[in-house]
């Protein structure tokens, strides 16, 4: 029991840092967001320009070139509503070195910190990402394909990783991989090296985000790139829920862009000599978009909260999941529906919306909070 | 700061509640169920007293407020008393002697003289006519004014302690020709000539809590007992202005009635649990959802449904201790509440099998009393129209 009162107010700071993602998100993302689904690519240099939010360098420990900004699970998902607001692929991009940076500040040691960290805490844009998900419709991340073995003084890696985001131009690669002796571990796969092999694949949304497949074979990493110790061990629950709760974020983000849209579609849409909104059918619709859409947001919420006070939040977390990946896609769909035939063609951004948000219910592990 | 869990004061309110709700309600909620219409309950009678004493139950403490103005009062501490008590059993907690609608409308709107005089009574609402259900802006019921006296001629049905109460608030129109504006509640107490309780209804659930049909006819009342103003607004924004006033009430007490869902599900939910548990269903969170069976990932959706409603019914009363407008989520947190509370008890009964739907347990008992949680104080429709009205930005012309 605490003394700290039920609150939904944002701090100062928090209030200020919503109103720059905001604007990025509505400036930067929005406007191009069709076109980079069209293009499969993010646009040249836009996330070069997404270093001016010092979205990860603002976490990294002063000691390794960032800001040392204190680990806030509730920043990062205020930041992912706002920016998921925006486009969820490209924000899901933008969000993808936080995510490592965030893994190695809860599982790394000063070392590993040190050496990964510190060329990540650079001006231009750096990316590196996790791979957990594997090709496999009953994927279970506590049963995983991919192995190491000890050899030596080190691991060797074998498997294949599907949906890692950024996976590419990734420098570093945080491939969670099962060990005999203590189960899933985290191990850092450095760009480029032998055994490694990185695959294009395409998905049915989040086009523009970068999502590979990434083929292990033999690949030989030394025990320092094994995350987890004694004292800090490697919480594959942890890095499960934050996940959860950072695509939840996005997904309240787009669910939100999904509503100011239908709004004033279906309040200027004619037909049968009124507003179609007038309709007790369509308007109702729109009731329930904002009556779930605030719901999937209290569940969030009250997640990352908790995860900010350091209490135990896998429930919450385990409850937002199901919630958002239900209701995010009943939104997609209904958004879509408002439109009627329209809502069907890539003129209009809700066929997007609908088809990124089916990946609410499906991605794992990508988006760390 | 963003902080979604309860304060001490309020997990400790709670505590008090749960264990009037464990130890007074749930023993007897069976008996009373089958027992039906009877007087107000003897053992409910030092729970109004209690409570009286405490203050609690709508209205009364003000405190909770921390330095920066942030506040967790009375709406928030009512709502988590409401969800307790109805855990026990909804229809008893309606019973309570002294926590009557009329009450909340008369605190809402009434003037101090009112309160005073009126506050101590037991005071049902009675707006529903067997004519005008939702559409409360359609009442029948007149009230016109000779002399010193009110003279109210009607009939009402569906008043909640509207035999056991010791006075029921009555909306009457001043002149039907005008609509909503010329609509006004009085206070009528029971014993006053003409005012009959003819009878009160047998339902599906809810059995122990009264709901009656009275007739006024020639009903006289003191002038003084019009809550309110008795002016006509005459322009159209005044006149919205005050039939907004007499809604008003139910943005608080709408997140009270979805209090009532949360509990009565909550207690639903429990109970399956337990009764899967000794079959080796232990749905404890441990397993991914596909990887988890299927009574285990019903269990985690019913909660995780009814932890959204909680959070929705919170953010609500919340709201309105802080004195923001919550309209929008009131009703945004009785249709959540009101829906998925009918949704979970029904299915507990499912789920449970021929146990879920023996009277052996409460389960089948709790998915009759969930029913009508959705439907008083303003339907599922009704809010969906009301949340519909607010995000689309239109009146209730263009959206009927």
């Amino acid at each position: 029991m605490s003394d700290q009162l039920f609150d939904l107010t944002l701090t100062e700071e928090q209030r200020i840092t919503r109103e720059a993602m905001a604007r990025f998100a509505e400036q930067e993302i929005s406007s191009i967001a069709r076109a980079a689904d069209e293009a499969a690519a993010a646009p040249e240099g836009f996330f070069e320009k997404t270093t001016e939010l010092g979205l990860t360098i603002l976490p990294i420990p002063e000691e390794y070139g960032g800001a040392g900004a204190p680990r806030s699970p509730i920043a990062n998902m205020l930041n992912a509503e706002d920016l998921g607001k925006g486009d969820m692929s490209l924000a899901i991009g933008m969000l993808t070195p936080l995510a490592f940076v965030n893994a190695l500040l809860d599982f790394g040691n000063e070392d590993q910190q040190e050496r990964y960290l510190t060329p990540l805490a650079s001006e231009s844009f750096q990316a590196a990402t996790i791979a957990l998900m594997e090709p496999k419709a009953t994927f279970n991340p506590k049963s995983l394909d991919t192995k190491a073995e000890k050899q030596g003084s080190g691991y060797v890696l074998n498997g294949t990783k599907s949906m890692v985001a950024l996976g590419a131009s990734s420098q570093f690669i945080l491939v969670v991989a099962d060990t005999e002796d203590e189960g899933p571990c985290g191990f850092v796969v450095e760009a480029g090296c032998e055994g490694l092999r990185i695959e294009q694949s395409s998905f049915m949304g989040l086009r523009a985000l970068e999502l590979n497949q990434v083929v292990l074979e033999n690949v030989l990493v030394s025990a320092s790139a094994k995350l987890g110790s004694p004292e800090k061990p490697f919480d594959l629950q942890r890095l499960l829920d934050l996940s959860s709760l950072g695509l939840c974020a996005l997904a309240v983000g787009c669910g939100q862009a999904v509503l100011d849209y239908v709004t004033p579609y279906v309040n200027e849409r004619i037909a049968f000599g009124e507003p179609i909104s007038n309709r007790q059918s369509v308007a109702f619709m729109v009731a329930n978009i904002a009556i779930e859409l605030d719901a999937m947001r209290m569940m969030v919420y009250r997640a990352a909260s908790k995860a900010e006070q350091g209490l135990g939040f896998h429930r919450e977390a385990y409850q937002a999941q199901i919630i958002c990946a239900q209701r995010s896609m009943e939104i997609g769909t209904n958004g879509l529906q408002l439109l009627g035939g329209h809502g069907f063609t890539r003129e209009y951004p809700v066929e997007m919306w609908y088809r990124n948000l089916r990946a609410v219910g499906i991605l794992q592990g990508a988006v760390m909070v | 700061m963003i902080n979604l869990e309860l304060p001490k004061k309020l997990v400790q309110a709670q505590g008090m509640a749960h264990q009037l709700a464990a130890n007074m309600f749930r023993p007897i909620a069976r008996k009373y169920d089958k027992i039906e219409h009877c007087d107000t309950p003897e053992e409910l009678k030092p729970v109004a007293q209690m409570i009286a004493a405490a203050g609690s139950m709508r209205g009364g403490d003000k405190s909770g407020g921390s330095d920066d103005g942030v506040k967790n009062g009375s709406n928030m501490m009512g709502i988590v008393s409401m969800e307790e008590m109805c855990w026990g059993c909804t229809g008893l907690t309606l019973s309570i002697p002294g926590a009557g609608l009329g009450n909340a409308a008369i605190a809402a709107v009434g003037s101090k003289e009112q309160k005073e005089k009126f506050g101590k009574l037991y005071c049902a609402m009675a707006i529903t006519e067997p004519g005008a259900g939702s559409d409360s802006a359609a009442v029948q019921t007149t009230a016109v004014l000779d002399g010193d006296e009110w003279v109210i001629n009607g009939e009402k049905i569906f008043a909640t302690a509207g035999e056991r109460g010791d006075a029921v608030v009555v909306w009457a129109t001043l002149d039907k020709s005008i609509g909503k504006a010329a609509i006004k509640s009085f206070v009528v107490e029971h014993g006053t000539p003409g005012m009959e309780v003819v009878r009160c209804e047998d339902k599906m659930g809810l059995r122990v809590s009264d709901t009656a049909a009275i007739t006024f006819t020639d009903c006289r009342i003191p002038k003084e007992n019009i809550l309110g103003s008795a002016e006509i607004a005459d322009t159209a924004a005044a006149r919205k202005k005050a039939f907004g006033g007499v809604m008003q009430t139910f943005d608080n007490t709408r997140p009270q009635v979805a209090a009532m869902a949360l509990g009565v599900a909550r207690g639903a939910l429990e109970i399956t649990r337990e009764i899967l548990e000794k079959e080796g269903v232990n749905a404890d969170y441990s397993e991914g959802f596909n990887h988890s069976s299927l009574l285990e990932t019903e269990i985690y959706r019913m909660e995780a449904e009814l932890e959204s409603a909680r959070l929705l019914t919170l953010k609500a009363a919340w709201m309105a201790d802080n004195k923001q407008p919550n309209s929008k989520e009131a009703s945004i947190c009785k249709a959540k509440a009101g829906r998925v509370g009918n949704e979970i008890t029904l299915r507990c009964v499912e789920l449970c099998g021929s146990l879920g739907y023996s009277e052996s347990y409460l389960l089948e008992k709790f998915a009759r009393d969930s029913k009508i949680l959705d439907i008083f104080e303003g339907t599922q429709q009704i809010q969906q129209l009301i949340i519909a009205r607010h995000v689309l930005g239109k009146s209730s012309q263009d959206l009927k």
